[in-house]
């Protein structure tokens, strides 16, 4: 299809009022708020519910709460993350009750969609989206986050201390009369 | 000697009187009679009945192998029976169909004989509602702590829970807590906590096996499994408590915290521990296995396994698995080492080969080394492999294919009787070229380092002369094997095989049943299926064209061997087919 242009008008042909137009826009810019952010010497404060790199929590008392029951593993779609279980003759957990504790737990970060199943799915609160959506490394391998590190950055989170209560109701019964 | 395969060895039963009931309003006719845990004809359950018109009721206790016991409650159901007159004859509708009475309690349906006319209903409110009673009284003390347990995902419990229970709790009382991860025998660990009481664990030990070892002690909410004082759970057996286990009371040490069962990659295999043959699915991931299960197979091993067979695997990972070809002890390839071989094997003189090839290998590859024999005319043999048997399932041979070692003409009725006349061979050197598969002359000592297999699985074989000294006289020695051995250092030629989760092929159990197994997982490094490169080998010798599958080798072994006539490779279906021995 061929457009045909029509001509110019003489005040669009005069030229420096549109010129003085769009300085006009220019300048007042000059005084508003600024909106470009200095990354990454600025750092964006990101919104409530935002879902960034997944990490591992410790509990109140600093245990590990994952027992790697291998269900984000499971739902994880991009297949990021892998759990090594401890074995029969495996490491005991460090937190009273609760017999299992991963082995290894790693999530490729380059795989991570940042979905938040693997959150959604845990059934002992252990792993959540956190505020971190800058993940640098200088090889592929850097970006296989451990079980240490993913703990280190997760921090901790108080929720109920579901295998603690067990116990303490546990050993409240004194009075079962089987002991082993 | 050509055979007609059955595939059962039972003879047909007898016509079978039939009955007709309704369940949930669709009538069927099922036998009067059906097997009971022992085979017995007994009259049928309502349950069996339900189970034949795909019907399946839940249930905990019952198991079709094991006595009924009736007391998980789980498989209530409501019926209703004809009614009689005063004459005893059955009252009619208005439009001729008899008048139903519902019967005014539920009947459990594992333990009540249906009966002529009778209706059972399993779909009602009041069934509904029964089930979600039965489900809560079991879920008072259960600790939930499915995250940590070794059952989750094949468990009963969850899966009736989601199909039946409730949605959520009314209890507010502290549970009951019993001990946690008590130690019940040597391959058994027992939560008290998840247990339901549903005593399958104990009716198999005690009817099954004939080992009385458990029972329950205690009373109401304070229940608990245990072991008889100062009787260890130790018999062969213990690990079938596991899978029928409904709930994950009862778990396996070996597989406890290995893989979370949903991961597991199930291929149908054989176990080859003994003659026995028990079919065995393998359970894997990533190409590590993590455990055998026993698959239901009632022509060979019902539902069980031995716990010395299901533990033997680990060899299947050693570190130390040959895993290079080697020509006089340098790393080479399988293409120089196969057409070197058949250079070699074509010069030989008739009589001056010897074979001695595994009981332990497929039917596919002692075919192939008969071949092998019939071109070079070339003495052959097995080496019996004789152990301690038991009443159910332990064979006292330790080879799973010694059939097959005799019905391809490897060894013969006596086998191992030709071990001598090789030593003596090899002494005055009219033997020059020893072709060894899958056996250590030397040593005959393979996967004996895991948990508890040794002492069951002890192998006693037969002493014969094949010493170092004479292995160092020969010309030509060639060693197939998956494990490094003393032979293999003595060899010319190393050929490192293929354990048979890592390949496919079939063995001839000790009645005869021609099974095949199935591959789990890749071979590791440059280990080869046995049968495929000595496919290679036979095809490069006799010019004859194999096939490059398992299934046209067997297809073609079956028409070569006469006792195998007329079977396929397809035909032999998951359970196998009996032949001729």
């Amino acid at each position: 299809m061929i457009i045909e242009r029509k001509p110019l008008s003489l005040w669009e042909r005069l030229y420096l009022p549109a010129i003085i137009g769009g300085f006009k826009v220019t300048l007042r810019h000059f005084f508003k708020k600024k909106v470009t952010m200095q990354y990454p010497e600025e750092k964006w404060v990101v919104p409530a519910g935002y879902r960034g790199a997944p990490y591992l929590v410790r509990d109140q008392e600093g245990h590990t709460k994952c027992v790697s029951c291998q269900l984000c593993e499971f739902v994880c779609p991009p297949k990021a993350i892998k759990i090594t279980p401890p074995g029969p003759a495996g490491e005991l957990a460090d937190r009273p009750n609760a017999e299992k504790m991963p082995k290894e737990f790693e999530i490729n970060m380059l795989r991570c969609i940042f979905c938040g199943f693997c959150q959604e799915v845990c059934p002992e609160e252990a792993i959540f989206l956190q505020k971190d959506y800058s993940l640098t490394g200088t090889n592929r391998k850097e970006m296989i986050y451990n079980k240490e590190k993913l703990l280190d950055l997760g921090g901790t989170h108080a929720g109920v201390q579901k295998w603690k209560h067990k116990l303490e109701e546990a050993r409240a019964q004194e009075d079962f009369p089987v002991k082993v | 000697m050509s055979a007609t395969p059955t595939t059962e060895t039972k003879p047909a039963p007898p016509a079978i009187e039939k009955i007709r009931i309704k369940i949930d309003g669709r009538e069927i006719e099922v036998p009067k009679l059906s097997p009971d845990w022992q085979g017995k004809p007994v009259p049928t359950t309502m349950l069996q009945a339900c189970k034949m018109v795909r019907n399946d009721i839940p249930h905990y206790c019952w198991h079709p192998k094991l006595p009924v016991a009736g007391n998980c409650r789980m498989c209530l159901v409501e019926f209703g029976t004809p009614a009689l007159g005063p004459d005893r004859k059955p009252l009619l509708n208005a439009d001729g169909t008899p008048v139903i009475r519902k019967s005014p309690r539920p009947a459990i349906a594992c333990a009540t004989p249906i009966s002529p006319g009778m209706e059972i209903y399993t779909q009602t409110p009041g069934v509904k509602q029964m089930r979600e009673g039965v489900l809560e009284f079991l879920l008072i003390n259960h600790p939930l702590d499915c995250p940590i347990c070794d059952k989750a995902g094949e468990c009963k419990l969850q899966e009736y829970s989601l199909d039946y229970g409730a949605s959520a709790s009314r209890l507010v009382e502290p549970k009951v807590h019993k001990p946690k991860a008590e130690d019940l025998g040597p391959r058994i660990v027992l939560d008290a906590e998840r247990c339901i009481m549903c005593s399958r664990c104990i009716r198999f030990t005690r009817d099954v096996v004939g080992d009385d070892a458990l029972s329950f002690v205690n009373r109401g909410s304070y229940s608990t499994l245990t072991a008889y004082p100062g009787k260890p759970f130790d018999n062969n057996y213990t690990l079938n408590t596991v899978d029928i286990c409904p709930v994950g009371a009862l778990t396996s040490k070996d597989f406890r915290f290995q893989m979370r069962t949903w991961f597991l990659k199930e291929t149908k295999s054989i176990c080859t521990s003994c003659a026995t043959g028990c079919n065995i699915l393998i359970g894997s991931r990533e190409g590590k296995i993590h455990r055998y299960t026993p698959r239901e197979n009632d022509g060979v091993n019902g539902p069980w396994m031995c716990d010395a067979g299901r533990l033997h695997y680990k060899w299947i990972h050693r570190e130390d698995r040959l895993l290079d070809v080697l020509v006089r002890g340098e790393k080479s390839t399988w293409t120089t080492a196969l057409s070197e071989m058949a250079d070699k094997l074509k010069l030989a003189a008739p009589g001056s080969v010897a074979i001695i090839a595994s009981a332990r290998q497929t039917n596919e590859e002692l075919w192939l080394l008969s071949k092998l024999k019939a071109k070079l005319g070339a003495i052959s043999d097995s080496i019996p492999r004789i152990g301690k048997g038991d009443h159910l399932l332990l064979d006292a041979d330790k080879n799973p294919n010694t059939n097959g070692s005799r019905l391809t003409g490897i060894s013969f009725t006596e086998m191992g009787i030709n071990l001598v006349k090789i030593a003596e061979g090899i002494a005055s050197g009219t033997i020059k070229t020893l072709i060894v598969f899958g056996e250590d002359l030397l040593m005959h000592s393979v996967g004996s380092d895991q948990l508890g297999a040794k002492e069951l699985t002890s192998e006693v074989v037969q002493e014969h002369g094949l010493t170092a000294e004479l292995l160092g006289k020969l010309e030509t020695l060639i060693v197939s094997d998956i494990l490094p051995n003393a032979t293999a250092q003595y060899a010319h030629y190393v050929l490192p095989g293929c354990a048979h989760a890592e390949k496919r092929g079939t063995f001839t159990n000790r009645d005869g049943r021609v099974q095949k197994f199935l591959q789990a997982i890749q071979p590791p490094g440059d280990a080869r299926a046995e049968w495929d490169f000595l496919h290679d080998l036979v095809y490069n010798l006799t010019g004859r064209s194999g096939f490059q599958t398992i299934e046209g080798l067997f297809n073609e072994m079956a028409k070569d061997v006469p006792a195998f006539n007329g079977l396929t490779w397809a035909g032999l279906g998951d359970a196998g087919v009996t032949v001729k021995i």
